[in-house]
């Protein structure tokens, strides 16, 4: 009788020590996924901030401003523009003919 | 128990105790384990939620799921609108302390007069709560946190950006400090842009380290991305063709909008003056306001072919019939109308290209105010369009029952009748598209609308000959004309009313289309007292719609429709009647 009672008391404080661990671990591991969450959060904010600066960079009015003032690259014209077509007939190809 | 407890054998210590003493003892004893017991009762039973609750509120903690606000982006998905997370910088002036030297770096860096911070977090203020600057950048808010001035707190809020800036600002609008939207797309979609925020319940651990997950209270949710039908680039060329004419002609305003022929999307929308959504310091009612769908002006001539195109489509007119507009003017009742100048006999086609007064108003009066009135209703004057945009203002016209003969006459050439300048727009579709109209769209469709008939696809193709006819060398546009391209349209120019008088001020308007051989864009323009010289439709506004047609068609990649060689800008072109 004392034999078993010994036996299901050490029993009880091995499980006892296995739950703590287990939850210890379980703590650990939740403390780190939120870590990995909140990186992503970081990612994500740090993705639109991207899309927004590409956004910025690409839009038409800083093109045209940095054409025309850094490479100073003008307006195409019509008297400075030479169309090409398949049937290539003599009118259809006008060069410094416009007004 | 009757007997005395013997203590110890040893005799001196034998002493015999009354039985009582110890009964006391075991009474004291049984006392204290029903005290014991009680409290047990007290704390299991009648106080365990209160107890439960504040055993809790010592480690569980209810924190916020942030939910962000959805994006607006244009047609080809580039961004126009984007919330970032910033802080705003609060402060609790009781608990501010601060050396002079670190007030002063704060001061720097949240770009405020140093004595005016002094003033907000001295002591003396009755406030408990002040904010001191508010959606301050994420590198900027990492400074001041790093200062670590006790009293000055941080809080995560949400900052708008617009990267297109000025050029967009009335179509997409913007929000306010609490990321709400205020103006245009941000207001009008308020409720599909904006997030839900979450929350959730979670243990913390003695370094604030969040160990449990309690459970969810509820799910965030982010809002929802929005495309719109603006294509950024022809917004581009609209606004700078507009912002150019707008300052050669120190106009007070201006106004364009470019519509998608097939599906009724708007593809530009552009008005002067503008503002930048980034930094709204001071911002004007007339900055703010959207005049391609919040004004509504007299349009004069720009009615004309809605007119015709009743008169064609019901069988009262031919394109051939000739008109005697001789000797330019026409009295009716007391009132004379006129033309600029007197040109005879005209077919219906050149009182079109001519933009005679007399001519279209003669054509009018052979018709009803009813069939007038129902056309009018028909292309959608009158009614607010329904385009998902706030502000939409629906113009006058006057019930027909009781026109004047005269009025009758007037409004037949645009005048006694207001409309806003997408509505004018819109009306024109039916000429672009064979006869019918499809509903506008702000956000990008899918499958074009199935389109209502208005007019007859014949007549559609009448009047679209006679507006490029009035868009070219002997009409009233000539300017209008783009190489390449083949465009139809016609001029407006109105006296403005101010308190019910006519005044010497003009709106000098255009609406018209390209490739005429296959319609793909409306283009209606609108410049609001041009005071550099000229007035006239032909020549303020024309050119701005070529321009915008020319860039548009070029960046939409429309194949050109027309040789290159022939665009003739005669010296004088043909003076519009007014």
């Amino acid at each position: 009788m004392t034999r078993l009672n010994l036996l299901l008391a050490g029993l009880l404080v091995v499980c006892a020590l296995g739950l703590v661990t287990s939850q210890h671990r379980a703590r650990r591991y939740f403390v780190e996924l939120e870590h990995a969450q909140s990186q992503a959060r970081q990612l994500d904010v740090h993705w639109e901030q991207l899309l927004l600066e590409q956004s910025g960079l690409a839009k038409a009015s800083l093109i045209d401003a940095k054409a025309r003032r850094g490479l100073s690259m003008q307006p195409i014209s019509p008297e400075r523009t030479l169309h090409l077509s398949v049937e290539s007939s003599p009118e259809k190809t006008a060069m410094g003919a416009g007004r | 128990m009757s007997r005395a407890v013997p203590f110890a054998t040893n005799r001196l210590l034998d002493v015999k105790l009354p039985a009582v003493r110890s009964r006391i003892v075991m009474l004291l004893m049984a006392i204290a384990f029903i005290a014991l017991a009680g409290r047990a009762i007290w704390l299991q039973l009648m106080t365990r939620d209160f107890l439960q609750k504040q055993g809790e509120s010592r480690y569980g903690r209810t924190i916020e799921l942030p939910a962000s606000r959805g994006k607006v982006l244009d047609r080809n998905g580039l961004v126009l609108a984007s919330s970032l997370p910033a802080s705003a910088v609060w402060a609790v002036p009781e608990d501010v302390k601060a050396t002079p030297e670190q007030l002063a770096r704060l001061a720097k860096l949240l770009e405020m007069p140093e004595a005016e911070l002094r003033r907000r977090v001295s002591a003396d203020s009755d406030k408990t709560f002040v904010y001191l600057k508010r959606q301050v950048e994420s590198d900027l808010a990492a400074r001041v946190e790093a200062l670590a001035i006790p009293g000055i707190h941080l809080r995560k809020e949400y900052k708008r950006h617009y990267p297109e800036g000025e050029t967009l600002a009335h179509v997409v609008g913007f929000t306010n400090v609490e990321d709400v939207g205020q103006e245009g797309i941000e207001l009008a979609q308020e409720k599909a842009l904006a997030g839900r925020l979450g929350s959730r319940r979670v243990i913390r651990d003695r370094l604030g380290r969040i160990i449990e997950d309690v459970g969810i209270l509820r799910e965030p949710q982010d809002g929802h991305d929005l495309q719109l039908a603006i294509d950024s680039k022809v917004q581009y060329h609209a606004f700078a063709a507009l912002r150019d004419a707008v300052r050669e002609h120190r106009a007070k305003a201006g106004a364009v909008v470019v519509i998608d022929v097939r599906t009724g999307e708007v593809l530009a929308l552009a008005n002067l003056p503008t503002y930048n959504p980034n930094q709204r310091g001071q911002l004007s009612g007339a900055q703010l306001r959207n005049r391609v769908i919040t004004d509504t002006f007299e349009p004069g001539s720009t009615m004309k072919p809605i007119t015709l195109a009743l008169a064609l489509d019901r069988g009262v007119v031919t394109p051939q019939t000739v008109v005697n507009t001789a000797p330019g003017r026409l009295t009716i009742g007391s009132a004379t109308i006129g033309d600029a100048h007197t040109y005879g006999a005209l077919t219906v086609e050149q009182v079109l290209q001519k933009s005679s007064n007399v001519g279209t108003a003669k054509v009018a009066l052979s018709m009803s105010p009813q069939r007038m009135w129902e056309m009018f209703t028909a292309v959608g004057f009158g009614q607010a369009p329904s385009m998902g945009f706030p502000g939409a203002v629906a113009g006058r016209v006057r019930p027909y029952k009781n026109w004047r003969p005269i009025e009758q006459a007037t409004m037949s050439y645009g005048h006694g009748i207001s409309v806003s300048l997408v509505q004018l727009a819109r009306a024109y579709t039916i000429f672009a598209r064979d006869g019918d109209m499809v509903p506008l769209s702000m956000v990008k469709a899918g499958a074009p609308a199935p389109g209502v008939p208005v007019i007859a696809p014949r007549t559609a193709q009448a009047v679209r000959k006679m507006l490029e006819m009035a868009a070219g060398p002997g009409g009233t546009a000539p300017k209008a004309q783009v190489a390449g391209y083949r465009v139809a349209g016609k001029t407006g120019t109105a006296y403005k009313q101010e308190g019910g008088h006519y005044v010497k001020r003009y709106i000098a308007s255009f609406v018209g289309f390209a490739p005429v051989s296959d319609p793909r864009i409306v283009v209606a323009v609108m410049i609001d007292e041009p005071s550099a010289g000229k007035h006239y439709g032909g020549e303020v506004a024309a050119p701005v719609f070529s321009q915008i047609v020319g860039n548009s068609l070029r960046a939409l990649r429309v194949a050109p429709d027309a040789p290159l060689s022939t665009q003739v800008i005669p010296d004088e072109p043909v003076e519009e009647s007014l």
